[in-house]
This record gives structure tokens, C-alpha cells and sequence, in this order.
């Protein structure tokens, strides 16, 4: 047997090994998950419950019956988000430049946006929502917008502001000195170092936590029904509460899902998820 | 006689307790290419930095065309407007092409219009061997050509002096023929031009005028045949010698 037959023989046994070793895997990786979910649907489909969930929360007439008033309420939800979402993403870019200045003249703004970053977010959004949406009325200021959609959008927009406006700072800091210095020594003005060297390229580099955001905001503008507005977990909610069926409030979830997972897919598709297995 | 196209005198200036520059006396006249030789860490990028007005100085006094450009009371975008400085790493814009990152400076910095900067851009990419590569970001051209790039981009503003800071110091050696090229290019245009550089061979072909930097000063100042060949100071003798011996000459 010459040396090359020998390395062909061996080449072939490796492939051998390898289909081996991949077969294995995906054998352990199937009994595994059935074993997994089985055991959990046997537990869930045994208890002493189930019955009783099945009918409230499983029912598909129930959820014929209620799925269209749930969807159009729900684009409400998808209205105020698009709405909220391109102002939290104007406005928490204007907080993170005010707070990267550095022009002395500037300083009781840059304290305010500190301020304005420390209070939104420190402070829960249902709170918040709550404070915006009675305390404002309250005031019998005219002028002052008084629907509770519009006040809900407020609050949230505030809250998610001092996030985003928080992501963007990071993004700016993370560009390196020499942008800046190239961008000065082309005989740019500070000013238009950041519109045309530094912010478009921490836009770039701050998607991914930037979406991830969106989808806590997608979730996040359901909030509002505390307000009194009638978006999807509210109608759901005033359907169950008059048939006393919970499937409503899963036909809502349905709905949130429909949004939040494609924006979880793109996300994972830019390669801006982390490495994720199925 | 017109005053030299730049002019440093005294210069000094410290990061913290460490004494970088000591009082540099320079000066670079129109059409001339100096050289600044020295050690790591010598303050040769430094004193680019401070002509180009990056770095604030402590004390002395910079003159571009005779007039003070370091007194508190000038406009520093407008002497950057007139000088162009070329890194050691490039810093080419990474989200912008080949084409863009020379038309950047040309429409914001010197008010050329769209048409105007793009058209100088195709001729300076053109001129540095690069056409072809417009529309080519950074990260899609080599060490050289990024370098060169950036060549284009520095010389886009029609700069009475460029400040070229170890242009081939990142570079793998191949790469740093095209690059000197470049530089060569613009000497016989008549560039003005200061250059910061390990490049001992590159100096003597291309610099009128050597300065070795050693210890926050120019301690030797001359034509390349004198201050590369036969230097008058111990200093200068060991540091060319160390670099014969690492066989960078």
C-alpha cells in the first residue's frame, strides 16, 4: 500500500466518523426533547385543572368570536408604537448629544439631560404613565392634550428616551479618538465632525441594542390601558371579564408575538442576536 | 523674502508631568520637505499634532504664512482649513467609500459642490493609482491603498503644508513602496511638506532637510547627507547606529 492510498483510506474513515458522530447528536438531541416536552405537556394535560383550563383558555370559539375586535383594537397598539418609537428615536438621540457635549455654555443643559436620563428611567414606566395620564389633566392647563392615548405616548416616549438616549451615548463613545481627529484635520467644525463622522457610525453600531428596545417598547405600549385606552389587552381583557373566558387575553398575546418575533428574527438575521441554536 | 510656510519656535509642551516637547524650533519653508527623525515616543507625532492644532500647546508659538496660528484668539477649523495632517492608522471614515471620505472635507470644509469635489476626488484616487476604487469602503482596500486614500483625502483641501505622521509605520513592508510613491509624488509637485518618519531611506531620497528629535528638542538639524551620514552628535550617532544594527536602514 503506497502512502497516498493509505491517507484516501484514512480520509474516508474520518468522513465515516464525522456522519457517525452528527447522527449520534441529532439522536440524543430528539429523545431528549421528547422526553422534555413530553413530560411537561403529560404534567400540564394530568393536573387536576386542566379541564377547567382548557375550556377558559382553549376555547376556539371563543377565540373566533373575539379575534376580530382584538385585532382591530390592536392596531391602536401598533399605531402608537410606530408613532412613539421615531420619537423616542429623535429624542434620546438629542439627549445623548447634549449629554457628549462639551461646550461650557451648554453645561445647564447637559445637567438637565442627566437629570431627565436619571428620572426616566429610574422610575417605573406604569408609574410613569399613571403620573403623565392623571397628572396633566389635573392641571386644567388649556392647550395641554388631554386624550389618554396621547398622554400614554407621553409617558412612554419619556421613558424610552432615557433608554435609547443612554444606547446612543454608548454608541458615540465607542468610536474611536482618530474619527474625531481625521474629522478635524479635513477642516470639519465639531458640529459637523458628529453629523457626518462620529453619530453615523454610532447609529450603525447601536442597532442591535437598539431593536432589542423596540421590542420591549412593542410590549411595552399595552401599558396604556391603564389610561383607559382600548387596545388589545384591554378589549381582551373587557371580553373575558364579560364571558369569563381567558382565551381572549392568549388571542391578544398571539398578536404581540406576531410583531415582536419577526423583529426578534431580523435582529438574529443582521447578526446581532449572539450565535443562537434552535 | 516670504516668511517659511511654517514656523515653530519654542514650542513646548507637557502631558501631565511628562515633558514631551522642550522648545522645538522649526522651520519649513515653501516647496521644502522636512523630516523628523527620533525614537519612539520622541514627541515627533506630538508636534504634528500641535501644528495642526489637535493638541493645545503650553508655550511658544506656531506661525503658518507668518501669522500666529497658536494664539487663543485664532479660529482653529480655519488653520486646519489650510494644513492637512495623514496618520499612522489612516482613519479613513469606515462607513463612507473611497470617493466619499476625499469628498467629505472638499464640500463641508471648503464649500466645493457635489460636482466639483466628486469630479477631484476621481482625479486625486486616479493620480494615486486607485481608480477603479471609488466606491470601495476601507475595510475592502489593502493597507497601501487605504493609506493612499487618505493621501488623497489630506491633499483634497489644496493644504499649503501637509503633516504626514509615519504614514508607513502600520504598513506591511510591501506595501510600504506605493505609499513612499505617493509621497514622491507630491515633492515634485512642490508639496510643502513635514514628515514624521522611520523611513531613513525615504527621508534622505525625498527631505531637504533632516531634524532628529531627541529628547523634547531638535538636537540636529540638516541636509540628509550630513545629519544620515556623518551626524555631528553622539545622540544622533547611536540612534542611527541602533537602527543599522535592527536593520531598518
Amino acid at each position: 500500500m503506497t502512502a497516498s492510498e493509505a491517507t484516501v483510506g484514512r480520509r474516508a474513515a474520518r468522513q465515516a466518523a464525522k456522519r457517525r458522530r452528527a447522527r449520534r447528536g441529532q439522536a440524543i438531541a430528539a429523545v431528549s426533547s421528547v422526553i422534555v416536552i413530553g413530560g411537561l405537556a403529560t404534567l400540564a394535560l394530568t393536573s387536576p385543572g386542566w379541564p377547567n383550563v382548557r375550556d377558559t383558555f382553549f376555547s376556539w370559539s371563543a377565540f373566533k368570536d373575539s379575534f376580530p375586535d382584538i385585532l382591530s383594537a390592536f392596531w391602536i397598539d401598533v399605531k402608537l408604537f410606530m408613532v412613539v418609537e421615531v420619537a423616542v428615536l429623535i429624542l434620546g438621540l438629542v439627549v445623548a448629544l447634549i449629554r457628549t457635549s462639551r461646550a461650557p455654555a451648554l453645561f445647564p443643559l447637559r445637567l438637565l439631560a442627566a437629570v431627565f436620563v436619571d428620572f426616566f428611567r429610574g422610575v417605573p414606566v406604569i408609574l410613569l404613565i399613571y403620573l403623565v395620564g392623571f397628572g396633566i389633566p389635573a392641571l386644567e392647563l388649556s392647550g395641554l392634550p388631554s386624550d389618554p392615548l396621547v398622554l400614554g405616548g407621553i409617558a412612554l416616549t419619556l421613558s424610552y428616551s432615557a433608554y435609547v438616549g443612554e444606547v446612543y451615548r454608548a454608541g458615540i463613545g465607542s468610536i474611536h479618538r482618530g474619527q474625531r481627529d481625521a474629522a478635524l484635520a479635513i477642516g470639519l467644525t465639531e458640529g459637523q465632525a458628529l453629523r457626518h463622522v462620529i453619530v453615523p457610525q454610532a447609529v450603525r453600531r447601536v442597532g442591535p441594542p437598539l431593536l432589542n428596545d423596540f421590542i420591549a417598547l412593542q410590549k411595552d405600549v399595552a401599558l396604556v390601558a391603564i389610561l383607559g385606552v382600548v387596545e388589545a389587552f384591554r378589549q381582551a381583557q373587557i371580553i373575558a371579564s364579560s364571558t369569563f373566558e381567558y382565551t381572549p387575553l392568549l388571542a391578544a398575546a398571539l398578536l404581540y408575538l406576531c410583531v415582536t418575533v419577526p423583529l426578534a428574527r431580523i435582529l438574529d438575521r443582521m447578526g446581532w442576536g449572539g450565535r443562537a441554536q434552535p | 523674502m516670504s516668511p517659511p510656510v511654517l514656523e515653530a519656535r519654542g514650542v513646548t509642551k507637557s502631558f501631565g508631568d511628562l515633558e514631551v516637547l522642550s522648545g522645538i524650533d522649526l522651520q519649513v519653508a515653501e516647496h521644502q520637505a522636512v523630516a523628523i527623525i527620533g525614537a519612539s515616543g520622541s514627541g515627533k507625532s506630538t508636534l504634528l499634532r500641535c501644528i495642526d492644532l489637535l493638541v493645545e500647546i503650553d508655550d511658544g508659538d506656531v506661525f503658518l504664512d507668518g501669522q500666529v496660528i497658536t494664539d487663543p484668539s485664532v479660529d482653529p477649523v480655519s488653520v486646519r482649513r489650510r494644513l492637512a495632517l495623514v496618520f499612522q492608522a489612516y482613519n479613513l471614515f469606515p462607513h463612507l467609500t473611497a470617493q466619499q471620505n476625499i469628498v467629505l472635507g472638499d464640500r463641508y470644509a471648503h464649500g466645493a459642490t457635489k460636482e466639483e469635489a466628486a469630479e477631484r476626488a476621481r482625479r486625486l484616487l486616479d493620480r494615486f493609482g486607485l481608480a477603479g476604487r471609488e466606491n470601495e469602503h476601507p475595510e475592502d482596500l489593502s493597507g497601501g491603498q487605504q493609506q493612499r486614500v487618505a493621501i488623497a483625502r489630506a491633499f483634497a483641501g489644496r493644504p499649503r503644508a501637509m503633516l504626514l505622521d509615519e504614514v508607513t509605520s502600520a504598513l506591511d513592508p510591501e506595501l510600504v513602496g506605493e505609499v513612499l510613491e505617493a509621497i514622491r509624488d507630491l515633492k515634485h509637485e512642490g508639496v510643502t511638506m513635514l514628515i514624521a518618519t522611520h523611513e531613513m531611506s525615504f527621508a534622505r531620497e525625498v527631505a531637504d532637510l533632516v531634524g532628529f528629535l531627541h529628547e523634547g528638542r531638535i538636537i540636529e538639524l540638516g541636509p540628509p547627507d550630513q545629519v544620515l551620514v556623518d551626524p555631528e552628535r553622539p545622540e544622533t550617532k547611536r540612534f542611527l547606529r541602533r537602527l543599522l544594527e535592527a536593520g531598518r536602514i
